[in-house]
């Protein structure tokens, strides 16, 4: 205790009070957000799938989207959105959101797949919706076909998504994510469903087939290497023209320079 | 005329300052032996592209500090190219700063007009040679000869012909007429309303009648985007709104502005977007344009439903689609 009155009016006292402070307030903070995930593991041993959904939901969910999935001013209503729409939401951490930007990008998903499983179970009893899929049943490899798949792609998707579907702007912050990387579940997941910006890509517009050729094409364009030496984020002519007005016009002003400076 | 106004003097050349390399025979040593390893470094570029264009497997590739996964067989050939001829360059440039003659030279210009007697040489000989050839005594060749001349231009005015033919009224048309279905692109399967869920899109195309064949100039001009929102969220005039069907609305593709594919549809906001130059349509209030450079909104196709429940085109399009042209009538 002397120790403590010795240094209280030291000149650094007041930060380091402030840091403990904080810190302190900070891990209190994590450990109560922590909570509601330890939770619902224990909750699911003794509850069915839709229950135990109902009880994530409840804790994570119903803040913004109502008590009864019923939506309100700042998310949309999950009735009728079906269980597609939840695996892929919150299987790609787009859900819950980080926070109230444009749009929720794709993370380290929140809940483990057991936990998915729940909740997409819970909303898929709310109203009939899409349902979910596992990567078993997206058989691309077996019945895509890479050159339909292009097509469908440029015709449906690059305008987007990019023509090598590296992801693209649309207006006030908003995009058009990345499709390198994802789960081939999640990709058809997105056309059923239409995420966010997105639309929705109807069965009878582009068949369940052609959906899968659109999957192998991306999968195509992902394992492509790039055989013409550094691809610049393969986003075409903005990145090249950056760094050829920047590095080779530098390169030539410092020639320039150089040539005319008088020899010593 | 101020007797005090003196033209300058010529104040000359500035004194020569000589360089380190002109007076110090180590520093000259040492300018040629920098000079050597650029020729050198040259040299090394120029392997480094044999032996990277003949030895490097084309799908070798090598992990990069920031570039990431690098094929090898290129970076060699363009590393070594670049050095090949950059080198060289470099080398010269500094040869001619430190060791050439660097003192400033006065060359004198010389008058450029001819001698006298050479143009008069020249005069008769070009006399001379058109007697010889006699053409004041032979007019038929004379004449001959120019006739051919003026006609050989000829050609070359009418090959500007195959910039034609005009248009005519061909950019007003499309074959949208009424009752064309509506086909999926690809697949040109019909589409009925309810194979359309609210928030779907639907890229199409007139059908094609058979025999028919599908161009790109015919698909430049028919792409149409068909898109489901909710019939309560239309804000059109009741004349627009007889041209939708149940909440499905089409537009043509074609930008009115710079004629890009139009396909950017937003469906939080119903906004469509042009990729090209961000004009920003507003799909609620018939296509009107709420941002960016187009002047127009993008026509928009009058559908329904025949006897099968087939989505058709009510009427063709009442105005010419894409960007303007000079004799475009609306």
């Amino acid at each position: 205790m002397k120790f403590i009155s010795k240094y209280r009016r030291h000149k650094g006292a007041l930060p380091i009070l402030i840091m403990l402070a904080l810190t302190g307030l900070g891990f209190t903070f994590s450990a109560a957000t922590a909570a509601p995930a330890s939770n619902t593991m224990s909750a699911s041993a003794k509850s069915t799938l839709v229950e135990e959904g109902q009880t994530i939901f409840l804790k994570g969910c119903s803040s913004c989207h109502g008590l009864n999935a019923e939506g309100g001013a700042i998310a949309p209503s999950l009735i009728g959105v079906g269980a597609a729409s939840v695996d892929f939401q919150v299987g790609t951490g787009r859900m819950p959101m980080q926070d109230m930007s444009q749009q929720a990008m794709r993370k380290k998903p929140v809940y483990n797949d057991e936990q998915v499983a729940a909740l997409a179970a819970y909303v898929a009893s709310l109203a009939p919706g899409p349902a979910s899929l596992t990567n078993e049943q997206i058989t691309w490899e077996r019945d895509g076909n890479t050159a339909d798949g292009g097509e469908l792609f440029r015709n449906n998707c690059a305008m987007c998504h990019n023509f090598a579907g590296q992801g693209g702007a649309l207006t006030q912050g908003k995009y058009a994510p990345t499709l390198m990387g994802v789960e081939p579940k999640h990709i058809y997941e997105a056309m059923i469903t239409g995420p966010q910006s997105m639309p929705v890509f109807s069965d009878k517009i582009i068949t369940p087939e052609e959906k899968l050729s659109i999957i192998k094409w991306i999968k195509a364009a992902e394992s492509e290497p790039n055989l013409g030496g550094a691809s610049l984020g393969r986003v075409g002519p903005v990145t090249e023209g950056l760094l050829i007005w920047v590095f080779g016009l530098g390169l030539l002003i410092g020639i320039a320079v150089w040539l005319t400076a008088k020899a010593r | 005329m101020s007797k005090e106004l003196e033209p300058l003097a010529d104040p000359g050349l500035p004194e020569h300052i000589h360089r380190k390399a002109d007076i110090d025979p180590i520093a000259a040593k040492r300018a040629e032996r920098q000079v050597a390893i650029l020729f050198s470094l040259s040299a090394v570029g120029t392997l480094l592209f044999i032996y990277s264009f003949f030895f490097i497997k084309v799908d070798q590739f090598i992990f990069l500090p920031i570039l990431g996964n690098t094929n090898a067989h290129q970076l060699g050939i363009g590393l070594g190219m670049a050095a090949g001829l950059f080198f060289i360059g470099i080398g010269a440039v500094h040869w001619a700063k430190t060791l050439m003659p660097d003192q400033e030279v006065i060359a004198q210009r010389h008058e450029f007009k001819s001698e006298p007697e050479d143009r008069d040489a020249f005069v008769k000989a070009a006399k001379d040679g058109a007697e010889a050839a006699g053409l004041g005594r032979r007019p038929l060749i004379k004449r001959t000869l120019i006739g051919a001349a003026a006609l050989a231009g000829l050609p070359g005015v009418l090959m500007l012909r195959d910039t034609g033919p005009l248009p005519g009224k061909e950019l007003e048309k499309t074959n949208w007429k009424s009752g064309t279905r509506l086909v999926t692109d690809p697949g040109d399967r019909p589409i009925k309303a309810s194979d359309l869920e609210v928030g779907a899109v639907a890229q199409v195309l007139p059908e094609l009648l058979p025999g028919q064949k599908r161009t790109l100039e015919d698909i430049g001009k028919d792409a149409v985007l068909l898109i489901r929102l909710r019939p309560a969220e239309f804000q059109l005039d009741e004349e627009r709104l007889s041209w939708t069907h149940e909440g499905i609305i089409a537009f043509s593709k074609i930008c009115s502005h710079m004629g890009c594919a139009v396909a950017l549809y937003e469906q939080t906001t119903k906004h469509l977007l042009c990729p090209c130059h961000q004009s920003t349509f507003d799909v609620t209030r018939a296509a009107k344009v709420i941002f960016g450079p187009a002047a127009r909104p993008l026509p928009q196709l009058a559908i329904t439903v025949d006897g099968e429940g087939n989505l058709i085109a009510k009427q063709p399009f009442t105005e010419a689609v894409g960007p303007s042209f000079w004799e475009r009538s609306s």
